[in-house]
């Protein structure tokens, strides 16, 4: 009975997630998609992850160790996820030294300088993304038609996505139901069959891994669907107002990042507000900036730019939107 | 849908290994060592000398004060000394040492175990006997009953709700009790009824003791006004606000007691103590102490005598196992690590729990990644990674204003962090800093 007791104070138990394993378990989900994706896009998907996959890992291990002087810390799975959603954002048929340039600027910059990670204020896959599309917006913007293993990699035939033709339709002053014949159907769309950065054809695909996500509690529903939700209503109004000058709102959800950056980019734990109130205000701001930039603004798509704005807005919502408190506004009335 | 409280909370695995082992006595030990300070509230004085003969229920320590309780002896025999004795705070606190010499009973205490449902007593009387009688809360929280059912003027209380919740994993002592002493239970019930003039009482068990809840259902027919409500398995469902909010929908004010909300909560053990006192004119002096873990021999529920060592307890569970890492006295999840085996059981010791060597030690500390995983299991909506951080920089302005002393220490935010970080560690921190700042404001 001389045994030396471990003391410490309570809890003394504890749950079983663990970072690496919220981590992996997004990585997971994003893996229907990925499959879709080398279904539509062929050996391009293939490259162009393993390329910012390989190369987040390698630039987080080089900074932490020779940079930072500290301990890598690329287990924990978080360095994979940012080079598997940096590829998600860009096209199959991007050239290697684009994507490496990209998996830079995300780790390093998007990343590592603000201390690494759970400090950084920007999601780090977006920073890359954002800086790529606007470095080498010609590279960036030219979508490999889908046409399964038989796409080429950087010599695929390239076509506008379904938002591109739309936005540039809308601008000529053509009648959305003409457009609607140029391109995809909705049901097409769904699967994923058509034109569009590697990993956010697929909204089936997507669909499965946010139910992956939510029964194992990686992440709540409340970003998500606030996102949905609001450009839904938002690009619903504009259609009930005039359904010959604005797509319908399955559409915007459709196509482009919506479903992606909803359920993948904008929770990402890091850069997401604290408390449900106000993941519902970044919800929707998320909403409201994606239509002003598809509707009004210059580029097709805005999510990214979306999510990038609201991004810098956490702090100040997690001041000022706080969890209500037990007992702190009391009705037993 | 079962009834629950509405925010946060989580459900660890609930390893209830004693759930069907029966209360057994356990045998007397050689000496006992009664605690002084075995309650919140002023220490007790002590009224025996070395050299003393107690009986069984003699009164050793006197109540210091309106927030404080009766101690007795525990066991028949002589005073030794009176010393300090490592306890389960890990601090060496003034024990009255007894060596036993048998168990001769105080004369005024009524041995036969027979059920008396007829309460003698008038409302005042029976205050005064819980009282005289050393009763605290037995839940854990060790607070001196008769405060809690003496209602300040202007206060009307319209309902007693009775915590049979055990939320904690592990422990068994309360469930054993409400299924082999019911009826004393049920007449404690209606004592505190009385004591109360409430016509309503509410007692709340969680979905994983359906014998219990079955078998006490049925027994409230005959006990007009007493309710059985099942309530969904949930941590920390046992703490007095949340039981409240689950139960009559009713939410404490920030800073404030149940009684603002007409509610009086006691625990199950309580209640069977308050039955004993008052119908058998018998003092606190033991309890049902549940014995457990995974690798211990024999999971045990044992009635107790106060001041018995813990060792001679994991002893009569079938010794302590090779792989034991850490002893708590309590459940895993607001219980106290032992540093010694020597400590003695006290009012608010519900059970000892053996962890095997690989529970001992914490999880590896990572990063926080801001998942918000923290903010959304805390009970009372507040923001433990925020508090932590607070806490780190001494930002005590702001952990006031964040709400660090409305924090149960329930420990959901540490159970659930994962990056392992030890965020009530830093609380309680904060916490003690933020009272000493307010106590000192007020003189």
């Amino acid at each position: 009975m001389n045994k030396l007791l471990t003391v410490s104070p309570s809890p003394h138990v504890y749950g079983d997630k663990t970072v690496k394993r919220l981590m992996f378990d997004v990585i997971i989900a994003l893996l229907p998609a990925l499959a879709f994706s080398i279904y539509f896009f062929g050996l391009g998907a293939i490259y162009v992850t393993l390329t910012a996959v390989v190369s987040c890992l390698a630039f987080e291990w080089l900074i932490q160790k020779y940079l930072l002087k500290q301990e890598p810390t690329i287990s924990d799975g978080s360095a994979i996820l940012t080079g598997l959603l940096l590829a998600f954002n860009v096209p199959t048929n991007l050239p290697v030294w684009i994507i490496i340039i990209g998996s830079l600027v995300a780790i390093g910059i998007g990343k590592m300088s603000f201390g690494g990670l759970g400090n950084n204020p920007f999601n780090p896959a977006l920073v890359g993304r954002v800086f790529l599309l606007i470095s080498f917006p010609v590279q960036m913007t030219s979508w490999p038609v889908p046409n399964g293993f038989n796409t080429g990699y950087t010599d695929a035939v390239t076509g506008a996505t379904p938002l591109g033709v739309m936005k540039e339709g809308i601008d000529k002053g053509d009648a959305v139901s003409d457009i609607m014949g140029q391109i995809p159907s909705h049901m097409e769309m769904f699967y994923g069959h058509m034109g569009g950065s590697m990993g956010e054809i697929a909204a089936l695909a997507l669909l499965i891994g946010f139910a992956y996500l939510l029964i194992r509690k990686v992440i709540t529903w409340h970003i998500p669907v606030s996102i949905i939700a609001t450009i839904t209503v938002f690009t619903g109004i504009l259609w009930l107002i005039n359904p010959e000058a604005n797509a319908d709102p399955v559409f915007h959800i459709l196509t482009g990042g919506v479903l992606l950056g909803a359920i993948y980019m904008a929770t990402d734990y890091v850069t997401s507000p604290m408390s449900v109130k106000g993941m519902w205000i970044y919800g929707i701001g998320i909403g409201v900036i994606t239509v002003l930039i598809r509707v009004f603004g210059a580029y097709p798509e805005g999510v990214s730019f979306a999510i990038l704005i609201m991004n810098a807005f956490v702090p100040l919502i997690n001041i000022y939107l706080k969890p209500k408190r037990f007992g702190e506004e009391v009705n037993n009335g | 849908m079962l009834k629950t409280f509405a925010k946060g909370g989580v459900h660890p695995a609930e390893s209830k290994y004693s759930a069907s082992s029966v209360i057994e006595n356990l045998p007397l030990p050689k000496t006992v060592s009664i605690p002084i300070a075995q309650h919140i509230g002023a220490p007790s004085k002590p009224v025996v000398q070395k050299g003393d003969k107690v009986k069984v229920g003699d009164i050793i320590a006197e109540s210091a004060g309106f927030v404080s309780a009766n101690i007795h002896s525990s066991v028949f025999g002589t005073v030794s000394k009176i010393d300090n004795v490592l306890d389960s705070t890990g601090y060496k606190k003034p024990c009255v040492i007894i060596d036993v010499e048998g168990d001769e009973w105080n004369e005024n205490i009524e041995k036969l175990t027979d059920l008396k449902k007829e309460i003698g007593l008038t409302d005042k009387e029976i205050i005064q006997k819980i009282n005289q009688s050393g009763i605290v809360g037995l839940g854990g929280a060790t607070f001196p009953s008769h405060v809690k059912l003496s209602i300040p003027d202007g206060k009307k209380i319209d309902v007693l709700i009775i915590n049979g919740v055990e939320c904690e994993p592990y422990l068994t002592s309360d469930h054993r009790l409400m299924l082999e002493k019911s009826e004393e239970m049920l007449v404690g019930i209606q004592i505190l009824m009385k004591a109360l003039s409430v016509n309503r009482a509410i007692i709340g068990i969680e979905n994983n003791k359906s014998d219990a809840i079955e078998h006490l259902s049925g027994l409230v027919k005959n006990y007009p006004g007493i309710e059985v409500q099942a309530l969904k398995v949930k941590y920390p469902q046992g703490g007095e606000k949340q039981l409240i909010k689950a139960l009559i929908k009713r939410e404490v004010p920030s800073g404030g007691l149940p009684l603002d909300v007409g509610a009086v909560v006691h625990n199950v053990g309580t209640v069977f103590a308050v039955y004993e006192a008052v119908q058998k004119n018998k003092p606190l002096f033991e309890r049902v102490v549940t014995v457990t873990g995974k690798s211990v021999k024999k999971p045990s529920n044992f009635m107790v005598r106060i001041g018995t060592p813990v060792n001679e307890l994991i002893e009569a569970a079938g010794g302590l196992p090779e792989d034991t890492g850490k002893v708590i006295s309590g459940g895993p999840m607001m219980g106290k690590a032992l540093n010694a085996l020597e400590a003695p059981v006290a009012k608010g010791t519900s059970g000892i729990l053996i962890l095997p060597e690989e529970m001992a030690k914490r999880k590896p500390e990572s990063t926080c990644i801001r998942c918000a995983k923290c903010v959304s299991v805390c009970p009372q909506g507040l923001e433990p990674y925020l508090l932590n951080k607070l806490t780190q920089l001494e930002k005590n302005d702001m952990l006031e204003k964040n709400g660090v002393m409305d924090c149960i220490e329930c420990g959901s935010c540490a159970f659930t962090c994962p990056a392992g970080l030890p965020l009530l560690d830093y609380i309680r921190l904060g916490k003690s800093r933020v009272s000493q700042i307010i106590r000192s404001r007020k003189q």
